[in-house]
């Protein structure tokens, strides 16, 4: 039976919404095996979980080695399961942590590796998005077993349920495996906001809002959106650099972004053209950004975001 | 100490690119310094000046490291006259197309030879930003990784190192014995502009170039060939169309909030 293999991500007993959107892509190609490496006494209640999600087997590996020694004890895992399961592809959801276990794997189990798909079809051929979403690249691995991370959001997915069999398995972690320590983990705190790259709707603020971003989040708390900025504004220290969109920074294909005081260079472009719709509200007609705005709003952003945000607020309400 | 850095010549970021038969043209466009590259010799240098101080020749010594065409002498120049004190060019026409394992094999093969106690990543490049290699490099050599690296301190005479790893899952103190492969992400320092002391002593460093058979691997393990990964097609996604402008006359926002509830997004 042909089955697909899909690295669940979780943090402090919660999976991402990540899991079920590889498992979405992973039913285009097989039936899908979860593979779940956590703490002693923990997988059980990750792998309950799962089960919004149309998932035929969970594995379940449990080890105190994941959290001392990081990446290369996970990646032992998953390379002894893809040796004893042999599944069609190995998929895991791009991040610097996704990418970096998929790198070893890659080179572990003499496979090829293909990062940050926007799209897989039942064939394994993966699309990619590239030069800031410039170009589309499809693309398949010819040796081993396909390794694909996927851009998280790349799929929407709706939730079902299954009756997934549990299976636990023993894994091996190698003495090289235990070169590095992790001595503390300080997680990042997470604000009410929706993550960045995981949004639907992103809205950010430039150099326009002189340092001012309250309009921009109030605006984006109406949308229930996450906030992003420009990198003119999270250099002048108005934002934090985790939020910069950009060819230095993230980058975002959100359902709707709407840029506020942001000019459109083509740094800024790179992280965000491919996002389906785009609004801009800037104060000059001659801004790049309107280029590839399907909305432009030439004004002040200090009197369209209120009244954009109360009309919004009194549709909500009302 | 013996370092190495990896270090990638890419297309410049400004320039328009194109692709040929699903591979980046790169003879067309300027090629630079992979930025984040810059970073990672910045790091190096910060590590071997003090310990070089007052002698004649240096002992600590950086050693740059390049997979790319001939002309990424270019971009190694660069590196060489910020204070590297050499660098090996790998250059095959076996290489073109490689993909990231086909390029760390040939790395890892490389940097074998060397006897190095640590190599300097980037975390990503600019042109593929796959952000693999530098594991790919630990998994080969069988050395510590400690990758994304915001803060590096070396413990020379402890043969020990530390790192924080900053990602957006948050910080990760982390430390291993030597030998190791580190990547460095932008926050770590200010690179240094080369100084005219230091551009005019890069032309008499040496660059070695060296071909696959040099570093021990067969151009049949390689390359486009035989890549683990292959590309199918490559377009260019169609120009966004222009959408609609409208001059904000009081109601602005009004017409935002309009097309948000029609398209149904919120
Ligand atoms: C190697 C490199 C990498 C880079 N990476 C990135 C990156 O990742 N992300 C990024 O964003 N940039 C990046 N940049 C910088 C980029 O080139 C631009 O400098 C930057 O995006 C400009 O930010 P901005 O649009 O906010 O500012 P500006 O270009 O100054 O634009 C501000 C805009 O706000 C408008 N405005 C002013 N006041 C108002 C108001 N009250 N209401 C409405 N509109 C107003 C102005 O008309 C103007 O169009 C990079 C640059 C380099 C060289
Ligand atoms: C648009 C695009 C997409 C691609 N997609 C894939 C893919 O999905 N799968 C695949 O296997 N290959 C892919 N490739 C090929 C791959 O980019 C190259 O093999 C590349 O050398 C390694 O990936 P990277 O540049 O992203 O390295 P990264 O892992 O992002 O680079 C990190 C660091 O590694 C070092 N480094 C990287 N390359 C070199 C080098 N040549 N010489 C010296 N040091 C280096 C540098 O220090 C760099 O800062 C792609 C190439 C392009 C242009």
């Amino acid at each position: 039976m042909s089955n697909v293999l899909i690295l669940v991500d979780h943090a402090s007993g919660n999976i991402s919404k990540t899991a079920g959107e590889l498992a979405a892509f992973g039913k285009r190609i097989g039936g899908v095996t979860a593979l779940v490496l956590a703490e002693p006494g923990s997988g059980a209640v990750i792998a309950d979980q799962l089960k919004t999600f149309e998932i035929e087997k969970i594995l379940i590996a449990e080890s105190a080695e994941f959290a001392i020694h990081g990446i290369p004890a996970i990646a032992d895992a998953v390379a002894s399961v893809l040796a004893s399961h042999s599944p069609k592809a190995l998929l895991i959801s791009t991040s610097a942590r996704g990418k970096e276990i998929a790198a070893r794997v890659a080179v572990k189990s003499n496979s090829g590796l293909i990062t940050d798909a926007i799209d897989l079809s039942e064939n394994l051929i993966a699309t990619q998005s590239i030069f800031g979403g410039s170009f589309n690249v499809h693309s398949h691995v010819k040796t081993g077993t396909p390794i694909i991370t996927i851009r998280p959001s790349a799929i929407d997915f709706t939730a079902t349920s299954s009756n997934p069999t549990i299976e636990n398995v023993t894994v091996e972690i190698s003495d090289v495996a235990k070169l590095v320590s992790i001595n503390n983990m300080q997680p990042a705190v997470k604000g009410g906001r929706p993550e960045l790259t995981e949004a639907k709707i992103v809205v950010s603020g430039g150099r326009g809002t002189n340092g001012d971003f309250s309009r921009v989040e109030s605006f984006a708390d109406s949308l229930g959106a996450a906030v992003g900025a420009s990198r003119a504004a999270t250099d002048a220290g108005w934002y934090p650099h985790t939020h910069q969109v950009g060819q230095t920074g993230k980058t975002v294909s959100p359902q709707l972004y709407v840029a506020c005081g942001i000019s459109g260079a083509i740094q800024h472009r790179a992280g965000m053209q491919t996002s389906k719709t785009i609004i801009a509200v800037n104060k000059d007609p001659e801004a790049p950004i309107f280029d590839l705005a399907d909305l432009g709003i030439v004004g002040d952003l200090f009197a369209v975001l209120p009244q954009a945000e109360a009309a919004i607020n009194a549709k909500k309400h009302g | 100490m013996k370092i190495a850095v990896c270090v990638k010549q890419v297309p410049d970021s400004w320039a328009e690119k194109k692709m040929i038969n699903g591979l980046l043209d790169r003879a067309g466009v300027d090629a630079v310094l992979n930025d984040l590259d810059e970073y990672a010799i910045e790091e190096a240098l910060r590590i071997v000046e003090p310990l070089n101080e007052g002698s004649e020749t240096p002992t600590h010594t950086i050693t740059l490291i390049s997979m790319g065409p001939d002309r990424a002498t270019e971009a190694i120049r660069k590196g060489l006259s910020m204070g590297a004190h050499d660098a090996t060019l790998i250059s095959d026409s076996a290489l073109a197309g490689s993909d990231a394992l086909a390029t760390s094999k040939v790395l890892a093969e490389t940097i074998k030879s060397g006897g190095y106690d640590l190599v300097f990543c980037g975390t990503e490049s600019t042109d593929a930003r796959m952000s693999v290699i530098p594991a790919m490099l630990a998994e080969r050599l069988g050395w510590a990784q400690l990758t994304f690296a915001g803060v590096v301190k070396v413990d020379v005479s402890g043969n020990k190192v530390e790192i924080d790893r900053m990602t957006d899952a948050g910080v990760e103190s982390m430390s291993a014995n030597l030998p190791a492969v580190i990547s460095v992400i932008e926050k770590i320092n200010e690179p240094r502009y080369p100084s005219f002391k230091g551009i005019m002593a890069s032309k008499k460093k040496t660059i070695n170039t060296k071909s696959l058979s040099d570093v021990g691997v067969s151009a049949s393990e390689v390359g486009l060939a035989t890549a683990w990964s292959v590309v199918d097609d490559a377009a260019a996604r169609p120009p966004r169309e222009k959408g609609e402008k409208v001059e904000d006359a009081g109601n602005g926002g009004d017409k935002l909030a309009e097309f948000i509830l029609e398209k149904r997004i919120v």
